[in-house]
């Protein structure tokens, strides 16, 4: 398998040279980028496999650059990297387009298997996405709009409660005695469904969340 | 009308006062002493129509200057640190302006003596102070933020001082028997009135243009001196103590830990009352745990809901998990996943440590069988430990909620 081709977006350079010496061998760093033009410009350029993608930046942070590059029709994966916990911005980049969601403090080992997962296609929700999902979706009494969008099933539920209590997906498979596909599978379907629905709630929650 | 002090008029009085506050002189924003501004601020009126109303009393009687120096001798001041604003002088001529112009019709039309002749000027005077009070725009904002209906009735208040203001000037020239003579007059006045506001009304959109732009800087300038405060007391102190014990590692984390957990609760936590809910004794508990053990707790939390007798149990119970973990499993990292449900609260505490053998914990080890199981059965819950060696511990949690 050859190294997956990364790039990374970050306006501190410390942050990107640590990511860069903490991610595996079969990682490659094939550029960087410190603002919303520059990582516009060299994503067109390099068509990485996978962006890692700081949620706050000058220019319009993350969401502009999901929005410049989905909008152009690039098929580039993303996955948000960010020391923001915030519900909005969480909530927000997902439903900008990207395919995952960590917090800076995830470990070299955990990122180079959250960016391998993305690259493949499938999802990535740290424990604390997984909660603030779980949270925006329940929190709604009003019934769906669109019930194949915008509710859970029982089993994703699941899945991300076991996410959020810190399990890792091969300790789900084992939990749930599924197999790891397809607890990335119902994972990628939450995703789906986080970033299709048109359910207002989840934008006024993650607001809401913001302005108590 | 551009030059109104209303920024400073709008900064006294908060809503949340007492009913009645002591009547206290504020310094800002003051004319003379300050007296119409604090009885304003008192009966919540527009300080303007007090100092009207001060002129006006004045000019009648000169009961308005006596209750003002009276007002003034038996009010205190406000207590005011730093260099004392100067007043609006241009506002003090123009309130004089006003005095003296009263003072003139009055003598002219022997109003001032009383009579029928007064009731006009009376009535334009009740209109004006209606239209002074439309346009203060911190009171036009509030109107128009509360429903949409407030619109109109903004605009009947308008039409209703314009008509009584239009009523009292037509009233003083019928009183005065000059209605007839006046045509010619007023369509002069007229073009001269419409003349003037052609010229002068470029000059007043710019002038309001650089009053707003100034208040938009002061409230930006006083958030950012908060944001400075704020950081200085936090993270500057936090750092200057992390560089003091550069030695110690482990003090380092829990420096930066500690720092970092409060600042994003600053930062996009709602400010929530530890003592009243789920979700933020969770927090709080591990924040404590985490400092008195420097090993980081991940809180998620969903849901929320009030704490009951029973769920502040719980809590004991899930601080004496996250205790074990911090001080046995030697795991890096201890999750914690709360979640409130309108039936029951559930909560993991989940490490990826050493594990043990439940089997071989001795009966009168305190900790999980009476700290945590026993103490959640004691209050109607129920607590299960799960964990093999080697491949860390999960403490379970259940507390079933009475409905309501």
């Amino acid at each position: 398998m050859s190294a997956i081709r990364v790039l990374i977006v970050d306006d501190h350079r410390l942050f990107r040279s640590g990511v860069r010496a903490e991610l595996g061998d079969s990682i490659e760093v094939i550029g960087e980028a410190e603002d919303v033009e520059s990582a516009v410009r060299t994503i067109a350029e390099l068509q990485p496999d996978v962006v890692l993608l700081d949620v706050h930046m000058p220019g319009g942070g993350g969401q502009e650059v999901l929005r410049r590059v989905l909008g152009s029709g690039s098929s580039v994966r993303f996955l948000a990297l960010s020391v923001s916990d915030a519900a909005e911005d969480v909530i927000g980049v997902i439903r900008g387009g990207a395919r995952g969601y960590v917090t800076k403090t995830i470990s070299g080992r955990e990122l180079t298997d959250a960016i391998r997962r993305v690259a493949d296609g499938d999802a990535v929700f740290s424990p604390r996405l997984a909660g603030f999902v779980l949270d925006a979706f329940a929190s709604s009494e009003a019934p769906p709009i669109d019930p194949e969008l915008d509710s859970l099933t029982q089993r994703e539920r699941e899945v991300l409660r076991l996410i959020a209590r810190g399990y890792a997906y091969k300790e789900i498979a084992k939990e749930l005695f599924i197999s790891v596909k397809t607890v990335e599978t119902h994972v990628s379907s939450v995703l789906r469904k986080l970033q299709l629905s048109n359910r207002h709630e989840l934008s006024r929650w993650a607001t809401a969340r913001r302005l108590v | 009308m551009a030059d109104r002090p209303t920024i400073h008029d709008a900064a006294p009085a908060p809503p949340e006062e007492p009913a009645l506050p002591r009547l206290i002189r504020p310094v800002e924003g003051r004319l003379v002493a300050g007296v119409a501004q604090a009885a304003a601020a008192q009966l919540r009126l527009d300080p303007v129509a007090l100092r009207l109303a001060f002129v006006l009393l004045t000019v009648l009687d000169g009961i308005g200057a006596v209750a003002y120096a009276a007002l003034w001798m038996f009010t205190s001041r406000e207590l005011y640190e730093g260099r004392e604003p100067s007043r609006d002088w241009s506002q003090v001529a123009a309130y004089g302006a006003i005095g003296l112009a009263l003072m003139a019709l009055g003598w002219l039309t022997g109003a001032s003596a009383g009579g029928i002749g007064a009731w006009p000027i009376a009535v334009g005077g009740i209109g004006s102070l209606i239209l002074w009070q439309q346009a203060d725009p911190d009171r036009r904002q509030r109107w128009m933020n509360s429903t949409v209906g407030q619109g109109r009735q903004n605009r009947v208040r308008t039409l209703a001082g314009l008509a009584l203001v239009v009523v009292g000037a037509i009233g003083f020239l019928v009183v005065t028997d000059e209605l007839g003579s006046a045509r010619p007059g007023v369509m002069f006045t007229l073009v001269v009135v419409g003349g003037v506001a052609l010229i002068a009304a470029p000059w007043l959109a710019a002038l309001w243009k650089e009053l707003q732009r100034e208040r938009r800087e002061r409230i930006r300038q006083e958030e950012r001196a908060e944001f400075a405060a704020h950081v200085h007391d936090s993270v500057l102190h936090t750092l200057t103590l992390i560089q003091r014990s550069a030695n110690d590692s482990r003090e380092v984390m829990r420096l930066a830990r500690s720092q970092e957990r409060e600042l994003r609760n600053w930062l996009y936590q709602p400010k929530q009352d530890a003592d009243a809910s789920v979700a933020a004794a969770v927090r709080r508990v591990a924040a404590e745990e985490e400092d008195a053990h420097g090993v980081p707790i991940e809180v998620v939390c969903v849901g929320d809901c009030p704490l009951t007798p029973e769920l502040s149990a719980m809590m004991q119970a899930a601080r004496q998990a996250m205790v074990n973990a911090a001080k046995y499993s030697e795991s890096s990292v201890i999750s914690v996943y709360a979640e409130a449900e309108p039936e029951e609260v559930t909560i993991f505490v989940r490490d990826r440590g050493v594990g043990f053998d439940m089997g071989q914990v001795p009966e009168d080890r305190m900790g999980i069988r009476q700290s945590i199981i026993g103490r959640m059965e004691r209050h109607g819950g129920s607590a299960r430990v799960r964990t093999e060696a080697g491949e860390g511990t999960e403490v379970m949690l259940t507390m079933k909620l009475e409905k309501t």
